[in-house]
């Protein structure tokens, strides 16, 4: 029975909510913390990244219009469908991250319970973030969160799975699509990822994840004119700078890299960063403005 | 039938003599007026009658640099200074300003050239009403929900526009003080006398030196303070085009930035819109400050089946437009608020003609001297005519038609814009279903141009990130 070859698996992208390799047909050899070989991982092109963008942007409207509670359930799944591949998803954050099993253990349930704290917010922010404001006038002043779009989302190098699932999982509570580029040197527990979030009923292009050179996919996404925000969290400083200045084209909102401490439990900042704020004045007319009173 | 002339007004002008306008400013530093380093100044005129108000001093990057330190130097005691002192100091500010609001609207409407009318019932009042909105946040700010004791970011750079000069700096002094910071303030070139004469307010109220610093100049000026290593944060009310290079100015840096750009508004009136009002409203969507504001509703979008009905009474109600001397009570429409931007005005209508639009003004007298544009509205327009597209900022409105409340939605969405948006209809569920998928960060139904301290105002998309007002607006000048 030792004997027995083992199956491998070829490594993909995920865009649209199906498994494409990268139109380039290039990959990159992904070796664990000790430089044994894991598995050829795709090298997304440019052209990779556009197509996920046109899927993201394809996902946003069924995506931003689902009810708050339909988000909340189905970020919930995702977390449940982790959970039952959980072995699974700690060898593999062992293997990218050099991590003995009992602290990729902690990692992979830290992740899995971040998907749960995000799955509650998901109904909430709005209250805490929006409400009714009192004009002098005779207006219902509204003021309501809503999703800024496609957010292009670099996670974090080092923390290939519990600080990608960090900066993921506030990008579409809030009803936004991402394009994720994973970790370069450890993309293989995001891209393990994706089977999880086609199982969980995330709609095909909310989340679109590609594997590759950072800077090579990043640049084209910050230059991207159907790409709203983009969040930096796995550039090193020149990088990030290039891309910031790019973004300004079409005014993209930039979330700059900060060292977080993942194991930490999140404020609503990647919540709100992604946001936009609408306020809607409805008038409301002057009843009893004759002495009446109700 | 033809429409009856509109009666004849006698004139009604408000009195100069309110103002008292010194021949020449200096920069406002550290609490004193003083000249620019090199001595340069530059003339400000008044819009109207070309008459030139006075001369006002052209700060250097070294003046900027001479502001920023007086700005970090007060900012120690005054961000330690307890919440509720500063409060006061912005309470007093308030006071001040209705105190002195005749003065101001006189002033405001001499060197900007909107309608007494403007500046009297809408500028002024909401300038008081904001700093004494935010006065009252100042030591409330653990309640604010950013943390149970947000810091402020430090020194502001903050860059204004010509077109609401005094409005606009209350929306950038009034949070930023009342947070803690202190600021550097660049108003517009052609509009540099109100913030001068807030400066004395400053001097009145006893706001601690440093804590305001005023630095009058142009684009240059502007860039020098965006790019002053030692400002924390950037804040600047303008175009999209000079939005997108400070954006770039500041990348890599860790300065804070907002911006609140341009816009090109869509005002949707639905068959069953109460179409007086309507029209009264696409009036003051378009036509409020000679149509010189970023949300201004530039596009309107009319219901096919009511579009002969509604644009004969839009034009019923032109013909009744008063334009001229500002400082008249009667005046409804001002003078463009300089030759440059009447250049640009002129040259998009122009644009609109020659790719086939209809053009239709009212009768109109324009004065001779001064920079004048008669309300213009453009008929057969579609969504790829330049005049549909681009920001024109002046009094020139688009009409497109649709037949759908789809189509409605797709065609006020299609804009790289996201300012703001209006809705005219009686049916509260089509007003909640087209306001709830409209890329803007503010719509009004029915009504336009409604603005409040309490009410947080900024957009979507290119028309700029950040919000202005309420308790968002705090956001921006807090380290959170």
């Amino acid at each position: 029975m030792s004997d027995r070859l083992s199956v491998f698996k070829t490594y993909k992208l995920y865009v649209g909510g199906k498994f494409p390799r990268s139109e380039s047909g290039r990959v990159y050899e992904v070796t664990d913390a000790k430089d044994n070989w894991l598995a050829n991982a795709p090298l997304s092109s440019r052209k990779d990244a556009r197509d996920a963008v046109v899927a993201a942007r394809k996902a946003f409207g069924g995506w931003s219009g689902a009810t708050a509670y339909n988000r909340g359930q189905v970020l919930y799944r995702v977390a449940e469908m982790l959970e039952g591949r959980r072995e699974q998803f700690v060898r593999e954050v062992a293997q990218a991250e050099g991590l003995s099993k009992s602290k990729a253990a902690a990692v992979v349930d830290a992740a899995i319970d971040r998907w749960v704290w995000y799955a509650g917010w998901t109904d909430k922010i709005a209250q805490v973030t929006g409400g009714a404001n009192p004009v002098a006038g005779p207006f219902f002043n509204l003021s309501s969160p809503e999703p800024t779009g496609v957010v292009a989302v670099l996670a974090p190098q080092d923390s290939s799975f519990l600080g990608l699932v960090s900066v993921l999982a506030p990008v579409i509570a809030t009803g936004n699509t991402a394009v994720v580029i994973a970790s370069e040197k450890a993309p293989l527990p995001a891209l393990s990822l994706a089977e999880v979030l086609a199982t969980s009923d995330v709609p095909g292009g909310v989340v679109n994840i590609l594997s590759g050179r950072t800077a090579e996919i990043a640049t084209p996404l910050a230059a991207h004119q159907d790409v709203n925000a983009i969040d930096l969290a796995g550039a090193d400083e020149e990088l990030a700078k290039e891309l910031e200045i790019a973004a300004a084209d079409n005014l993209k909102r930039v979330l700059r890299p900060r060292p977080v401490d993942f194991t930490e439990t999140p404020g609503t900042e990647r919540l709100t960063a992604f946001l936009e704020t609408k306020t809607v004045w409805h008038t409301t007319g002057a009843l009893g403005a004759a002495g009446s009173s109700y | 039938m033809a429409s009856a002339p509109a009666f004849e007004y006698a004139p009604a002008p408000e009195s100069r003599s309110v103002v008292d306008i010194a021949p020449s400013y200096g920069l406002f530093i550290d609490g004193e007026f003083t000249d620019a380093t090199g001595g340069k100044v530059f003339k400000t005129v008044s819009p109207s009658t070309e008459e030139v108000l006075s001369e006002v001093a052209e700060a250097s990057a070294e003046d900027v640099d001479r502001a920023v330190k007086a700005a970090r130097k007060a900012f120690e005691k005054w961000s330690a200074l307890p919440g509720a002192e500063r409060a006061k100091y912005l309470f007093r500010i308030a006071r001040i300003i209705q105190e002195r609001s005749r003065e101001l609207a006189v002033l405001e409407t001499l060197d900007n050239g909107k309608p007494i009318k403007e500046t009297r019932d809408a500028d002024l009042p909401l300038v008081a009403a904001h700093f004494f909105y935010y006065a009252g946040w100042a030591d409330k700010l653990g309640h604010a929900g950013f943390g149970a004791e947000p810091r402020p970011l430090g020194v502001a750079g903050q860059v204004i526009p010509w077109n609401f000069p005094l409005l606009m700096l209350a929306w950038k002094i009034a949070p930023a003080l009342a947070t803690g910071n202190t600021v550097v303030l660049k108003p517009a070139e052609t509009t540099p006398l109100s913030a001068l004469f807030f400066a004395d307010i400053c001097r009145q109220a006893g706001l601690p030196k440093g804590v305001v610093n005023i630095v009058t100049g142009d684009g240059r000026t502007g860039a020098a303070l965006v790019a002053h290593p030692d400002v924390n944060k950037v804040a600047f009310t303008g175009s999209t085009a000079v939005g997108k290079a400070i954006a770039r100015t500041v990348a890599g840096t860790r300065k804070k930035l907002t911006l609140e750009l341009g816009g090109k508004g869509a005002n949707i009136v639905f068959d069953d819109a109460p179409i007086d009002q309507a029209v009264e409203g696409i009036v003051n969507g378009i036509f409020f400050n000679q149509g010189q504001v970023c949300c201004a509703g530039s596009r309107l979008l009319v219901q096919e089946s009511v579009q002969d009905e509604l644009l004969d009474a839009l034009k019923r109600r032109l013909s009744t437009l008063r334009l001229g001397d500002p400082l008249d009570k009667n005046t409804d429409i001002g003078a463009i608020n300089s030759a440059e931007q009447l250049a640009r005005i002129t040259a998009l209508a122009d644009a609109g003609e020659a790719e086939g639009a209809e053009r239709w003004s009212p009768a109109c007298e324009l004065p001779g001297a001064g920079y004048w544009f008669a309300p213009t509205l453009f008929t057969n327009v579609t969504q790829a005519h330049t005049i549909a597209r681009e920001e024109i900022f002046g009094p020139v409105l688009s009409v497109l038609s649709f037949r759908t409340p789809d189509e409605a939605v797709a065609k006020a969405n299609n804009t790289q814009y996201g300012l703001s948006a209006g809705i005219w209809s009686e049916k509260g569920s089509r007003i909640l279903a087209v306001a709830s998928k409209l890329r803007a960060g503010v719509v009004w139904s029915n009504t336009f141009n409604k603005f409040d301290p309490t009410s947080p105002f900024g957009g979507y998309k290119e028309s700029g990130f950040g919000r202005e007002g309420g308790r968002h607006g705090l956001e921006a000048y807090l380290d959170v």
